[in-house]
């Protein structure tokens, strides 16, 4: 099915459709929040197509730990790295979200800090991963660290703030993007396929991130063998 | 996991780090030169939350230097001799337990330091040490993985830092949170539920810890 084109295709329709529905269709019109409200098919779906691929990157991680495949040493890199994008965007398309909103691009707020803690995290993956040059060992060390990190930073972003912190970031009582009583109908006839277009664009950028990065390694033992 | 192998290992550590005075010296000095600067610096000036913000601060990098150093110290022939001894659980379970132990007399020793230098703002002296026993064992909890992968690793003081400080942030959050209604004078409503959200994430922490350290111990 992955080698397949379609599902391709059918992503960057969705995509198409939901940028120009989420642009031009009719949204309810709310006091502060008013046409930003637009913001939500790119800003929660780039936030959820992240936490989908990092969480797939975790699945692989556990897949190396149990049967020791570098393969799948590299699609958690790849997958890590993906979300990190789509982290980065989520980020930024939220910043400018709160500036027109609550009047300024970042705030003091739990959710806020756990989107750039998890940031923080997801780079020093990286940075673990270029300070152990042995393949294996840096295979190992990085799927550990990324389930642990994975499993702190869920606790942080989705567990601590509803148990104790308050909030003005929408969420804090059960997620209102998933609460299908609180988003206007005809919102969510873009909201929903926005989601799947980024869970689709995720899980493609990811593919390819991971076969450019196999095909690096393939060539970089080519060269190796034929300098020997 | 036998307990009775963990109890041997926590033995162990504590015997070595008697051997070595000069590390637990060390550390003991850190802290108190970490305070006599802040109270230099603040010149006897600073207002609550800034005082316990300072604490905090003290604590998580003494945490950082008295965790780094229980995996560092061992070298190649000492870890092939536990391994061939006892299992990566019982391992990972000891040097937990004796990280938590030893931060918690740093942390008293610290707290005393702090309060002779910087006065003491405290109502709630018994909650406010309470949580701060959790909080030190929240520190050994995470930073005891983190310190394996870290001395796995080239550059481990910096690795450390980088690897340990984003995912301790929710932990230091939630104790901030907790001391600042200490300070304030809180009934214990107020605190409570944050005091179970550290409590269930140093069970999280150790679970993980336990389960995941074994995949890095065998080399």
């Amino acid at each position: 099915m992955i080698r397949q084109h379609w599902w391709k295709i059918l992503g960057i329709l969705l995509l198409v459709y939901v940028i120009y529905g989420g642009l031009l269709f009719d949204v309810p019109d709310m006091p502060v929040i008013r046409q930003t409200i637009r913001n939500i098919y790119f800003h929660v779906g780039m936030w959820f197509g992240m936490i989908f691929i990092l969480f797939m990157g975790v699945v692989f991680s556990i897949r190396y730990l149990s049967a020791s495949q570098p393969d799948d040493d590299l699609r958690a890199y790849a997958a890590v790295k993906t979300g990190l994008l789509f982290g980065l965007l989520g980020l930024l398309t939220g910043m400018v979200w709160a500036q027109f909103t609550w009047g300024s691009f970042w705030v003091n707020d739990p959710k806020l800090n756990g989107a750039l803690v998890g940031i923080l995290t997801y780079l020093a993956y990286m940075v673990l991963r270029s300070s152990v040059e042995d393949p294996e060992k840096r295979a190992k060390l990085s799927a550990v660290y990324n389930v642990f990190a994975f499993v702190l930073f869920f606790v942080f972003i989705m567990i601590l703030p509803r148990m104790v912190a308050s909030s003005i970031h929408p969420g804090v009582d059960g997620n209102p993007a998933l609460a299908t009583g609180d988003l206007a109908p005809e919102m969510r006839v873009v909201f929903y396929p926005a989601i799947a277009a980024w869970f689709i664009m995720a899980w493609w950028l990811y593919t390819l991130l991971f076969r450019t990065m196999r095909l690096k390694m393939d060539v970089d033992a080519l060269v190796d063998d034929y300098n020997q | 996991m036998q307990s009775n192998k963990v109890l041997a290992l926590i033995k162990n550590e504590f015997v070595l780090e008697w051997r070595q005075k000069f590390a637990l010296g060390g550390l003991l000095l850190y802290l108190v030169s970490m305070v006599f600067i802040t109270y230099l610096a603040f010149d006897g000036v600073i207002t609550v939350p800034a005082w316990n913000a300072l604490f905090w601060l003290i604590m998580l990098f003494t945490a950082m230097n008295a965790i780094l150093k229980g995996f560092v110290q061992e070298h190649g022939g000492l870890q092939l001799y536990y391994y061939t001894l006892v299992g990566a659980q019982e391992m990972i379970a000891a040097k937990i337990a004796y990280n938590a132990m030893l931060m918690v007399v740093l942390g008293f020793v610290a707290f005393l330091v702090f309060v002779v230098f910087m006065g003491n703002p405290l109502d709630m002296l018994f909650v406010y040490l309470a949580n701060m026993v959790l909080g030190v064992i929240g520190f050994a909890a995470v930073l005891t993985l983190i310190s394996a992968i870290a001395s796995r690793a080239k550059n481990n003081f910096t690795l450390m830092a980088i690897l340990g400080f984003p995912l301790i942030l929710p932990m230091l959050l939630l104790l901030i949170r907790v001391s600042l209604a200490c300070v304030h004078g809180a009934v214990p409503g107020d605190y409570l539920t944050d005091m179970v959200a550290i409590i269930l994430l140093i069970i999280v922490t150790i679970v993980l810890s336990v389960i995941l350290f074994p995949y890095i111990w065998k080399e």
